[in-house]
């Protein structure tokens, strides 16, 4: 059985993400030391709140050091979720600017609205498009719904990063891949029968 | 393009179960909470609102452990209100897993609450609920404490000031129409929704498809929570849903 270490940065519901990775037959190691992403297989940065002060507990726990170890010096597998998939970008302006894990070159903006029924922030259930085949998506067809929950979101700056997007204001990357490495906007561990799917994918990599 | 349309049941928590009222009075029991949200993670329901109604009013905090537990049950969204008053509240919350946190009688009580609670965890996450009273003469008033005290103030006041705190989204019920079953209140729904550029929940008065079809369209709003409709008819979520989709509606079917 695959074990993900999920990291718990005190802001944001572990228990879900938790409980879903169990159902998905994977073994959850909710933490917030660095030497227990060591005795993982899979890493999952979840995340609720504004990027600097998530990215602040990270440094001060040397978590982003061991993280850098492991699934860049290591080739683990490695999830963001929502935030954690906008942690992945080279900086963020949210609340000023902070720099983030920068695996994933872009930057992290607000939603900008488009027209006047695109609300910010995006919150609910939203289609995920891709074209081509991605491991994250296997047994799942593009259009489907995830839930979202956002104001900001990250520009990948290549497009090879790009893995899914979502219409919304003037588009959205819902998904981003690098190698092993990869984010979604939305929540899976929300987004019921697809989303477990995504997790699946990602637990039996 | 509009995310798609949510249809929210809202569950009302007192004491040791679910219940639901008239014009947040005369509760029935309406049973288990845990069972409801069972059936509704059967039900694919797009996202849930568990409001505990006698924290305020008895003064005493969210019940974690409850929602603890409930969370635990519930692989859909869940947003959770009662009894929230401080930045530590909702962290608790959030931990315990909730993904949104309503506040409602703190937002007029204690505003800086809503600016704080944004900054620390994302505008995102911070739904302020606003009750409101229509008086004779068509005005309507902001009401706290489970609808019991008056604060003066007007609900599209109200919504426009927690928008600039950072609140990420409004669920908004008009006290008269709460369990009558009558339909959503169109005029307010309308008018807080366009006041402000962040998402409105419509809630209240829910009794038939067709009346989350005419708020939808004429209230301008992309979600609508409803109680009485589904505990007391055999009106279902997905009924609404496939009702909606064939009005030209996007729902996730």
């Amino acid at each position: 059985m695959n074990t993900a270490a999920i990291i718990n940065h005190g802001l944001c519901n572990i228990d879900s993400i938790a409980r879903a990775v169990e159902e998905c037959g994977g073994s959850p190691l909710i933490t917030d030391q660095p030497h227990d992403l060591e005795k993982a297989n899979r890493i999952i940065l979840p995340g609720v709140g504004a990027f600097p002060d998530a990215m602040g507990r990270l440094r001060e726990q040397s978590l982003d050091e061991a993280m850098q170890e492991q699934v860049v010096g290591k080739g683990i597998p490695f999830l963001g979720i929502c935030l954690g998939m906008q942690l992945l970008g080279t900086k963020s302006w949210e609340m000023g600017e902070t720099a983030g894990l920068g695996w994933i070159e872009g930057e992290v903006g607000r939603i900008e609205p488009y027209l006047e029924d695109t609300r910010v922030p995006h919150i609910g259930w939203n289609e995920v498009c891709f074209t081509d085949e991605q491991p994250l998506f296997k047994g799942i067809n593009s259009g489907q719904d995830f839930y979202f929950v956002h104001s900001y979101h990250l520009c990948p700056r290549d497009e090879g990063n790009v893995s899914a997007r979502t219409p919304y204001g003037r588009g959205i990357v819902s998904a981003v891949q690098r190698e092993q490495i990869f984010g979604v906007q939305f929540h899976p561990e929300k987004s019921q029968r697809a989303g477990f799917q995504v997790l699946k994918n990602f637990m039996s990599l | 393009m509009p995310t798609k349309i949510r249809i929210m049941p809202t569950l009302l928590f007192k004491d040791f179960g679910l219940v639901k009222g008239i014009g947040f009075d005369s509760w029935r029991r309406v049973g288990s909470a845990v069972q409801a949200i069972k059936v509704y993670n059967m039900r694919q329901v797009d996202e849930l609102v568990f409001l505990d109604i006698t924290a305020t009013p008895d003064r005493r905090p969210p019940d974690f452990d409850t929602v603890d537990e409930l969370a635990d049950e519930c692989f859909m969204p869940l947003t959770v209100g009662g009894g929230v008053r401080s930045v530590a509240d909702v962290q608790r919350l959030l931990q315990v897993g909730a993904d949104k946190v309503a506040i409602n009688t703190a937002a007029s009580e204690n505003p800086q609450l809503i600016q704080q609670a944004a900054q620390l965890f994302g505008s995102q996450c911070v739904v302020v609920s606003i009750d409101a009273r229509r008086h004779e003469d068509g005005s309507y008033e902001v009401c706290t404490h489970s609808g019991t005290r008056a604060t003066g103030k007007t609900p599209v006041a109200l919504a426009k000031e927690v928008e600039a705190l950072g609140a990420g989204e409004i669920l908004l019920t008009p006290i008269c129409r709460d369990g009558t079953m009558e339909g959503y209140d169109i005029e307010l729904t309308r008018s807080v929704s366009e006041a402000v550029s962040i998402p409105v929940i419509a809630s209240g008065g829910a009794g038939s498809y067709e009346d989350m079809a005419q708020v939808l369209s004429e209230g301008k709003v992309t979600a609508v929570a409803a109680a009485s409709i589904f505990h007391f008819t055999q009106q279902t979520p997905m009924g609404a849903k496939h009702y909606l989709a064939g009005r030209g509606f996007k729902v996730r079917l």
